[in-house]
């Protein structure tokens, strides 16, 4: 094992103790073993605060070797602060190769974005999980809501979103939209916007998900059906934007509102940059190319 | 090896430097030593130690130095390090009876065996800011009184010997539960529950215990011991057969003595609340017993009826770690989440007016 020394200390490789990993190794496993089921493991305090992506790092830095590739975005960019924070501490502790390309990386972390790019088979979506309880927000209590789980029993969930399409003709989720896995577990998928919900169903990546505070991990194995909920005269439906992204001209893709100066100037780009990049790369062009914000 | 770098790289670097920078402030100032800091700032190493989990003053000083000062935050460097430490065992429950008391006083007794001890206590000085100590004004020593004994036995034993209280209660499992390696699970045990008061936050605590004092879960407590002093911490070695002493910790216990009107299985007799932590942390300690016996509600067939009964309320949320981390996460960038939103209230906006101000056709068809 690789160590790093320091002053005080000399940290494992990729942080984490060997047994913790293995206690984590452990709860993915079984996880997977049933689909959507929050398993409950010993999170570790990690060297960056509760709800900063402390359940993804544990749940990578369990999985990750040498040989591995990195990629790590938040809100779709590879370039906000929080994701650099975390590509940098992998980079240091676990020496592993990181890059910003979707389709070269074999491990990805991500806070709120699926990427737009189709992920395949041997990669690996780790999620950073604020909330995993997708029934939470309805019933506050731990002990009632693992009873909820059990017994299949979800039609608060069912009412609240019947209760959306009364007061407001229509459900009004827009982020962190429930799923249901393999018909079976009612599923947060993290605050990623219900856009990306239809990337997870049959995923031919395996998706893990952390939250380290809440203490849990839960996963979607390759290959398995996750369904948003929905009602059958009201389908689960994805937002949809008027315009394409203005750098690379991209149609079908979560976009990002840029305000642009104080006189309601707005241009919307592709929320997803390593997308963005790659197409201008290949010369799409949008209307503002090489404009306000282009590199 | 690829890196990819990006200019949130060369932001975060800049930001570190300059907090580096303002810790350091006038540099014509000394820098503050952590002997300094320990043996000056003891209080607030002590309050590091007990909620960072981790008993090591030279740690807890680098932290408080590192943190500005931010006592949370010093607080979440001891235990981001402390997690990281392999876990040799458990050590033998410590004897808190057998300690080398510095500070011993009850409120249910004038006088008793071992007798009532100050030490060194904030009661009963003024709150008069005192100019003298701005300087370096030579300070008397002070040792421990002529004739004070160094132990006593603690107050609940008193009562105990009559059957006036109820016994200290056994472990729930042979061994006790650990907070840092098994995922907590609601309803606790008392023992996993004594864990994260004892680590959690000051302020919450007393606020909570405050509380009940108030009449939200009012619990007639008495203070019927608090002692602060030194006890051995053993450790058992299978291969002597025999627990051999590993160190000396300092601690805060508090018993508080609380009525019970008495149940259907137990006679009428009084209850404990237990608060141990740490260094000289008296109020915490007294906090947590409060809160102890409040949450006790369950297990003596009381009824639930306030925030500090609620064991899942208190100990899910005493954690300050965990709630400054949670709360400062708002802080990170959310503008996909809030896209959506944005998105979704344009939406109902048109609708709204569109219902409020119906165009001519649909106000035909509606007549």
């Amino acid at each position: 094992m690789t160590m790093q020394p320091t002053d005080l200390a000399t940290y494992n490789f990729a942080y984490l103790d060997e047994q913790t990993k293995r206690m984590i190794r452990r709860a993915i496993l079984k996880a997977i073993a049933i689909p959507g089921y929050q398993v409950p493991f010993a999170s570790r305090e990690m060297p960056m605060p509760y709800g900063w992506g402390t359940g993804g790092v544990q749940v990578t830095a369990s999985i990750i070797g040498p040989d591995d590739t990195l990629k790590v975005i938040d809100q779709g960019a590879d370039d906000t602060t929080n994701a650099v924070s975390i590509r940098a501490f992998f980079a240091k502790v676990a020496e592993v190769s990181t890059t910003t390309s979707t389709a070269d990386a074999t491990i990805i972390q991500t806070r709120h974005r699926i990427p737009e790019e189709k992920l395949g088979e041997g990669q690996i979506l780790v999620y950073q999980v604020p909330i995993p309880e997708p029934l939470r927000f309805l019933e506050p209590r731990e002990t009632e809501t693992r009873k909820m789980h059990a017994l299949e029993d979800y039609g608060l969930m069912h009412v609240k979103l019947y209760e959306d399409i009364a007061r407001n003709g229509h459900i009004a989720t827009t982020y962190a939209y429930p799923v249901k896995i393999e018909g079976r577990y009612v599923m947060d998928p993290s605050p990623t916007p219900k856009f990306d919900n239809p990337k997870m169903d049959q995923s031919e990546a395996l998706q893990l998900f952390g939250a380290g505070r809440e203490k849990r991990i839960y996963a979607v194995p390759p290959y398995t059906s996750v369904v948003s909920l929905d009602f059958e005269d009201y389908p689960f439906e994805v937002n949809r934007f008027d315009q394409p992204c203005a750098l690379c001209g991209a149609e079908g893709v979560y976009l990002d509102e840029v305000v642009l100066d104080d006189r309601g100037g707005r241009m919307f780009v592709c929320s997803d940059t390593d997308h963005c990049e790659k197409r201008r790369a290949a010369g799409h062009k949008g209307t503002m190319a090489g404009g306000e914000i282009g590199q | 090896m690829y890196v990819a770098v990006k200019g949130g790289e060369k932001a975060i670097r800049n930001a570190h430097r300059l907090l580096a920078d303002r810790r350091r402030g006038d540099r014509s100032v000394p820098a503050l030593t952590l002997a300094q800091i320990a043996g000056q700032l003891a209080l607030a190493v002590d309050r590091v130690m007990s909620e960072g989990a981790l008993y090591d003053r030279d740690l807890a000083a680098l932290a408080i130095k590192q943190a500005r000062g931010d006592m949370i935050e010093a607080i979440f460097l001891v235990r981001a390090y402390r997690t990281t430490l392999p876990r040799f065992g458990y050590s033998e429950p410590v004897d808190t009876g057998a300690m080398h008391i510095e500070r011993r006083i009850s409120a249910t007794y004038k006088d008793l065996p071992g007798g009532q001890m100050l030490g060194p206590t904030f009661d009963y000085t003024h709150r008069l800011l005192d100019p003298e100590l701005a300087g370096d004004a030579e300070v008397p020593g002070a040792g421990r009184g002529e004739g004070e004994p160094a132990r006593a036995m603690r107050v609940s034993d008193i009562l105990a010997e009559d059957g006036m209280i109820e016994g200290d209660g056994d472990a729930a499992t042979e061994t006790p539960g650990d907070i840092t390696r098994e995922p907590m699970e609601f309803p606790m045990e008392r023992d996993t529950r004594l864990q994260s008061l004892s680590r959690g936050d000051e302020g919450f605590l007393l606020a909570l215990a405050y509380s009940t004092q108030r009449g939200y879960a009012r619990s007639h407590p008495f203070a019927g011991e608090i002692r602060i002093g030194e006890v051995e911490v053993a450790v058992d070695m299978p291969e002597l057969g025999f627990a051999v002493t590993v160190g000396r910790v300092q601690l805060t216990e508090c018993q508080m003595i609380n009525q019970f009107k008495g149940s259907s299985k137990a006679p009428p007799q009084f209850t404990r609340g237990y608060g141990l932590v740490f260094g000289q942390s008296e109020r915490k300690a007294m906090a947590m017993a409060l809160c102890d016996r409040a949450m006790r509600a369950r297990e003596l067939g009381e009824d639930i009826v306030a925030p500090a009964q609620d064991e899942e309320f208190v100990v899910s949320h005493c954690d300050n770690v965990q709630a400054s981390g949670f709360v400062e996460h708002l802080k990170l960038p959310h503008y996909v989440d809030f896209q959506a939103e944005l998105e979704l209230v344009r939406t109902t906006r048109a609708e709204h007016e569109s219902r409020r101000d119906p165009g001519p056709a649909v106000a035909e068809a509606a007549e």
